[in-house]
């Protein structure tokens, strides 16, 4: 496969990034201090290109009904313009993708499904199939939606200034249809970072621009920030990343997400009964560790209770804002309750603490 | 901050200084810019004997772990602390106060003159 280039990218290039394939994608790693990004987004803002993400419209009649069935979560209570986190799931109770998914303003019959770019196309193909006998058209709008990600306490300042609109009422995960530059632009108060922050959704031919306007809009106290700050970021604030702590061999309850599943919903939903019945009660959890030092445990390090290997480091590193590191790890069910815990770092025993998610909360206003 | 076109490299992305029976040892800012924001060095121990080859050293960032090869044989003379105490060092200056040990070496392979690491990095 040949890379695919975000409509941002020469400006990507032009402002000093260096960049990774991110599934098949080549993005912005980092401007130049992935640190300094991290830290911008913590205590200023940050602006993130995310034009990679799958953006999937689910229109129809029978649309709310339809994603009762097709993802685990009750799709169809969410009001116009609120935004859900939710899971496609395996007829086996599996992670398919983790999706945040918008409900339509001015059309409540449409649903905006956004998906992480490594999974667009099994969540297309899933939907789709899973839609036979629903009024309800599945249409992967990835390629002419953009995303940008702006983040961090300054954030809402910033895209006010640029969308001319008033967001102080707009809550977490609620979403905002507006007009920018004579185009479509929508809005949410929703991101990946544990910041408060905003997510706008433009076409292609108008990203490159909003970018630079909010750029322009930030000046000093708006840092653009690339995938590396994006994952420290995350795993600061606790939040899964498909690949490390999510997988089609994951049940939302091990990865903590059992919430995220609407049992007490009406009718069946694809991979009910596999939840229902649940994993073995062998199966690992998905818990949060910290470790003294500076030496990190990474994605793939064992985890130990004595001599005995209890579980594997899903994602890790120094925390910034912490100055300590921080690792998820799923672990044997009695090992998420050990005092005794220790991580191999490159042969090297370091002890663990299990610790509460997330590792850091913003302070609350 | 040595001038990168007379120093000397590895295919692992190190520079080296040779002065008299010393290498001084580095990585290439194309290395730190690769890692991305270090946040943690391990050097080995003055008076130890490495190996050409060996890992004796790690270079972490936020998201990875880079390994500090010895480029030649001998006994380490110097490991920089500053770089220690602040890792940053290494992307601000990786060719001058982000160097990471200095080696009285034995012998000394063949390494990359500029132009062949430029290659090597496509640059």
């Amino acid at each position: 496969m040949p890379d695919r280039y975000s409509p941002l990218h020469q400006l990507h290039v032009d402002a000093g990034a260096s960049f990774t394939d991110f599934a098949g994608w080549q993005m912005p790693v980092s401007y130049g201090s992935d640190l300094a990004e991290h830290h911008a987004v913590r205590t200023s803002a940050g602006i993130f290109d995310i034009s990679h993400m799958a953006e999937i419209r689910v229109d129809g009649p029978d649309a709310a009904a339809f994603l009762d069935y097709a993802l685990a979560g009750k799709l169809s209570a969410i009001a116009p313009l609120q935004a859900k986190y939710s899971l496609l799931l395996t007829e086996q109770g599996g992670i398919i993708d983790d999706l945040v998914v918008y409900r339509g303003g001015d059309r409540p019959s449409a649903f905006l499904v956004v998906a992480n770019a490594g999974n667009r196309h099994e969540v297309v193909m899933a939907l789709q199939e899973r839609s036979a006998g629903f009024k309800v058209a599945v249409a992967d709008e990835s390629d002419i939606v953009s995303l940008i990600a702006v983040q961090g306490p300054l954030a809402r300042g910033i895209v006010e200034a640029v969308l001319a609109d008033d967001l102080s009422e707009l809550k977490y995960y609620w979403g905002h249809e507006t007009t920018w530059q004579g185009g479509r632009c929508f809005v949410a108060r929703t991101g990946y970072t544990g910041e408060d922050g905003f997510e706008l959704y433009i076409n292609v031919n108008q990203a490159a621009e909003l970018w630079g306007a909010l750029r322009a809009a930030g000046g000093d106290t708006l840092s653009p920030a690339g995938l590396a700050s994006r994952d420290t970021l995350r795993l600061e604030a606790g939040m899964p990343l498909y690949g490390h702590e999510l997988g089609v061999d994951t049940f939302p309850v091990q990865a903590g997400l059992g919430r995220v599943v609407a049992m007490a919903k009406e009718g069946d939903f694809v991979g009910r009964a596999a939840v229902e019945a649940g994993p073995a009660s062998t199966a690992r959890l998905l818990v949060g560790l910290t470790t003294e030092g500076k030496r990190a445990g990474r994605a793939g390090y064992p985890v130990f209770d004595g001599d005995r290997e209890v579980g594997v480091i899903t994602s890790g590193a120094l925390s910034p804002t912490l100055g300590y590191p921080i690792a998820m790890a799923y672990v044997d069910p009695d090992a998420a309750e050990s005092t005794s815990l220790a991580i191999d770092v490159r042969g090297t025993r370091i002890d663990a603490s299990v610790v509460k998610l997330p590792f850091y909360k913003r302070e609350s206003k | 901050m040595a001038d990168a076109t007379t120093l000397q490299y590895t295919a692992e992305h190190e520079w080296v200084l040779v002065e008299g029976d010393t290498a001084t040892v580095g990585i290439t800012a194309y290395a730190a810019e690769k890692l991305g924001d270090v946040v943690f060095v391990e050097l080995p121990k003055v008076g130890s004997d490495v190996a050409s080859g060996t890992v004796v050293g790690e270079i972490e960032s936020t998201k990875s772990v880079g390994e500090l090869f010895a480029p030649v044989n001998g006994t380490v003379a110097a490991a920089n602390d500053a770089v220690v105490s602040d890792p940053s060092l290494v992307n601000s200056d990786p060719f001058g106060e982000g160097w990471l040990i200095k080696v009285a070496f034995t012998s000394l392979p063949t390494l990359m003159t500029y132009a062949e690491y430029s290659e090597l990095v496509g640059e």
